[in-house]
């Protein structure tokens, strides 16, 4: 029994990628908390650019190199710079206090602990076939590649999809002048 | 235990911490950010199954790259609103978000 346990273990912790899998899964959880528990609006930002950098490292654990290097360049980089932006546009001096309402409060944390309950037990139950497949060799080849004959017509509707949007942001965001 | 389970146990993890956020959470921008980190947790569960799935490839890697654009549009349209609102209400605290409702 005892030995078995510690047969597991050092089956675990002699895989390199299962260590870095444990590190990375605490420091974004640990981002993703302190986000929840930290008092000023700033470091709530800063605390989760840590949850999307320690995404992207698992991202590369997943042989998914093209997706890691998107996630840090438009994560860590264009989202929390904009989110700092918003808030020094906003209200950068005042503090979040948010136990003002304890019955919506507790409430909302039975519905989530719930939902984490119902999918732990789905996860728990099914059954995924051990395939291995090789994603690393050329990947943003093969990703471009793929985009440009099968996913052509989404990465189209994307671009505009994009126009729109920026355009329509900025006409949000202009000052009324009438 | 099969390693795609882990994975998908930290995607439920962050998306129910990203839920509670964005539920109980009374600065606006903090709610945004917090629907980030739920689309984070999709974006994780899909290029675990790209990897670890039933049938693997590559596509679940494209469509989170799809899924990245689409966070990144709907925090630009989410900024723009947001300033917009603080510019006339002087306020971004989402209790008082409630002009539709008088």
């Amino acid at each position: 029994m005892i030995q078995q346990l510690f047969d597991n273990l050092i089956a675990f912790f002699g895989d390199g990628s299962n260590i870095l899998f444990l590190i990375f899964a605490l420091v974004s959880i640990g981002g993703a908390v302190f986000m929840l528990n930290l008092s000023k609006v700033i470091h709530m930002v800063i605390s989760l650019a840590c949850t999307f950098i320690s995404l992207a490292a698992i991202y590369i654990l997943l042989q998914a190199e093209f997706v890691a290097v998107v996630q840090i360049l438009i994560y860590a980089g264009a989202i929390t710079i904009l989110m700092i932006f918003g808030i020094m546009m906003t209200n950068h001096r005042e503090l979040d206090q948010s136990i003002v309402r304890p019955l919506h409060q507790g409430l909302v944390l039975i519905g989530v602990i719930v939902l984490f309950g119902v999918i732990f037990y789905a996860v728990q139950q099914a059954v995924f076939p051990a395939t291995t497949v090789d994603l690393a060799t050329n990947n943003t080849e093969n990703i471009g590649v793929q985009i440009f004959t099968l996913h052509v017509i989404p990465f189209e509707l994307m671009s505009v999809l994009l126009t729109v949007a920026f355009i329509g942001a900025i006409i949000i965001a202009k000052r009324e002048e009438d | 235990m099969n390693m795609v389970a882990s994975f998908l146990i930290l995607a439920a993890i962050l998306f129910c911490i990203g839920l509670y956020g964005a539920l109980t959470k009374r600065s606006a921008i903090i709610v945004l950010l917090s629907v980030e980190l739920m689309l984070n947790a999709v974006n994780l569960n899909l290029v675990a199954f790209s990897r670890w799935g039933i049938a693997p490839n590559l596509t679940g890697q494209i469509f989170s790259l799809f899924t990245i654009t689409i966070a990144a549009v709907e925090v630009a349209v989410g900024i723009a609103i947001l300033i917009a609102y603080y510019r006339s209400k002087g306020t971004s605290d989402v209790r008082d978000m409630n002009a539709l409702k008088r």
